[in-house]
């Protein structure tokens, strides 16, 4: 049975980089595939556009591309990528340049547009799932709206010819659905067999997390030399199943339990996973151990894909200001909690007007709050963190916030130190839904 | 006992909302799961950290559930105001949850031995 290895160079924008290389050398791959593109990162970048319209696409684009594509063009190995964010033209444009500075000719770049619908959204009466009411409303907060587009407009760059694919806002299993598609003429109604890929897509998807990163947990779930972490490689049958690997000698490991937490990673309702491509079934799926850091998937289907498509809309709202100090060593809890309450009482007498605030203790109740830290007020830590942030309607008092957490150095309680401080601008992402039939993708090609 | 004995977990997060796994590490324990891991007793653990409802799916194939937390997430990634902005350390939370002592199946760490 005919097989494909689709490696993963990437889970997100900031991922490592040599462990592309070493799937690029060694993997014995014809695809790599690039997810580096959240919820967040488009609005950043939908911004960044506005400031400068050749910008906007990821900004570790060039350094990526540089490491991989001499090895990648060498050996044919294609690429997919979202790298392009808001702008996949320009990052279309950018590959090119890189390729020449390179020295690299005969060279073929697909970008992939239609997924910024922000023109129908704004004027549209679209509802925001948050909410409840239209996009409209949000009027001039707007500053981004992508639609999740999905395997087709890749799968038809891939026949057409495309060394590398740069999407916007594609949907992140669909990066994997694509070459599956156009690889094993997998029909865009065959509902079972893109299922089945974009079961296939999802293990990938988040790259090391399949592999053994973000598992660890020591005497529980030991993971051999994180540091050297190898990306996966899905061998894919024409069947529609995969097993996952990885190169030999890199670390971490692919077992059936790294596979498992992929499987069920941020997928909701797992007999109705929803892409563009299909609403995928993963609720039969099983997994076997069939050699060392080697799992066979098989099991999923899927049925009709959904009528709409989700759309991450990027609305400014307002600013959070955030200042921290420590303590340590004896009474250091009593004495951050003091400083919580003199930050308090601050606030209110120097009229910082903020929506929401928190006051934290870093180190006792910071990420679930006191119930669940289960102190009862007797847990006595070494060294504790203050933290207080806060959400305000402009930079000024945002920026007030840190500034009476670092005025504790001079008038606080005893033995404080390490301030930090920030104030930020917030980008909200809501999500609305937009019939399926107005978004339209358009793949545009450069050659290099 | 704690449910870190039998299972492992990963959490993610879409917008507000947070969706948690609980696999079994044996998948005999699988029935354990759905008789403790309930939404109920989810819900009462995490108690004001999920302002909305608990969700639960069941996947027999993998021995694991998938649990889906409504308004857990102070607002989403984008803007809350909480430090784990994503809720990943919301898997660790879980895995502390008490659950009875019953004759034993089989122990923790035992994945990838089969």
């Amino acid at each position: 049975m005919r097989q494909i290895r689709i490696g993963a160079g990437a889970g997100y924008s900031g991922d490592r980089i040599e462990p592309a290389i070493e799937l690029a050398e060694k993997g014995d791959l014809q695809y790599l595939v690039f997810e580096c593109l959240a919820e967040r990162t488009i609005a950043l970048a939908q911004q960044a556009k506005l400031r400068d319209p050749a910008s906007g696409y990821d900004p570790l684009l060039p350094e990526r591309l540089r490491a991989v594509l001499p090895l990648c063009h060498a050996k044919g190995v294609r690429i997919i990528t979202n790298m392009g964010a808001a702008n996949p033209i320009a990052a279309a444009e950018r590959t090119r340049t890189v390729a020449q500075e390179l020295g690299l000719s005969n060279l073929k770049v697909a970008a992939v547009t239609g997924d910024d619908v922000l023109h129908h959204l704004s004027g549209g009466t679209y509802r925001v799932e948050e909410t409840g009411a239209t996009a409209a409303e949000l009027g001039n907060r707007i500053v981004s709206a992508n639609a999740y587009i999905g395997a087709r407009p890749i799968a038809e760059a891939l026949a057409n010819g495309a060394d590398i694919v740069i999407t916007g806002r594609a949907a992140d299993p669909s990066l994997f659905v694509g070459p599956l598609v156009h690889e094993f003429g997998w029909g865009l109604d065959d509902w079972h067999r893109l299922g089945q890929a974009t079961l296939i897509g999802h293990l990938l998807e988040c790259a090391g997390q399949v592999t053994g990163g973000y598992f660890a947990d020591p005497d529980y779930k030991d993971v051999p030399d994180l540091a050297r972490l190898g990306f996966p490689i899905g061998e894919v049958s024409e069947d529609g199943s995969v097993v996952v690997t990885k190169v030999p000698g890199s670390g971490g490991r692919v077992i059936a339990a790294t596979c498992k937490e992929q499987i069920l990673y941020e997928i909701h309702d797992p007999a109705r996973y929803l892409t563009p491509d299909v609403t995928a079934d993963f609720s039969n799926v099983t997994v076997e151990e069939i050699g060392p850091d080697r799992v066979r998937i098989q099991g999923a289907s899927g049925s009709p894909r959904p009528e709409t498509l989700k759309v991450s809309v990027g609305a400014v709202e307002g600013f959070v200001g955030e200042g921290q100090i420590s303590y340590a060593g004896p009474g250091a809890r009593a004495r951050g909690e003091l400083a919580l309450d003199i930050v308090r009482e601050r606030l209110t007498l120097t009229g910082v007007r903020a929506s929401e605030l928190r006051f934290d203790l870093i180190g006792v109740n910071s990420l679930h709050g006191d119930r669940l830290s289960g102190n009862g007020g007797h847990h006595e830590p070494y060294e504790v963190r203050v933290r207080v942030a806060g959400r305000t309607d402009s930079l000024e008092e945002a920026v007030r916030i840190g500034n009476e957490v670092e005025t504790l150095y001079t008038n606080g309680p005893a033995g404080g130190g390490g301030v930090t401080k920030s104030a930020r601008e917030v980008v909200g992402i809501l999500s609305a839904y937009i019939p399926r039939e107005i978004v339209r993708p358009a793949v545009h090609y450069v050659e290099a | 006992m704690k449910l870190r004995q039998i299972a492992h977990s990963r959490a993610g997060d879409k917008g507000n909302t947070s969706s948690i796994s609980v696999i079994a590490y044996n998948e005999r324990d699988y029935p354990r799961l759905l008789r403790h891991v309930t939404p109920e007793r989810v819900k009462a653990h995490f108690g004001n950290v999920v302002a909305g409802d608990v969700i639960r799916y069941e996947i027999p194939s993998l021995g694991a559930l998938n649990l889906v937390l409504r308004q857990a997430l102070g607002g989403g990634v984008t803007r809350s105001l909480v430090l784990d902005t994503h809720g990943k350390s919301l898997s660790s939370a879980l895995l502390d949850l008490e659950i009875p002592d019953e004759p034993q199946t089989h122990e923790a760490p035992a994945q990838g031995d089969a």
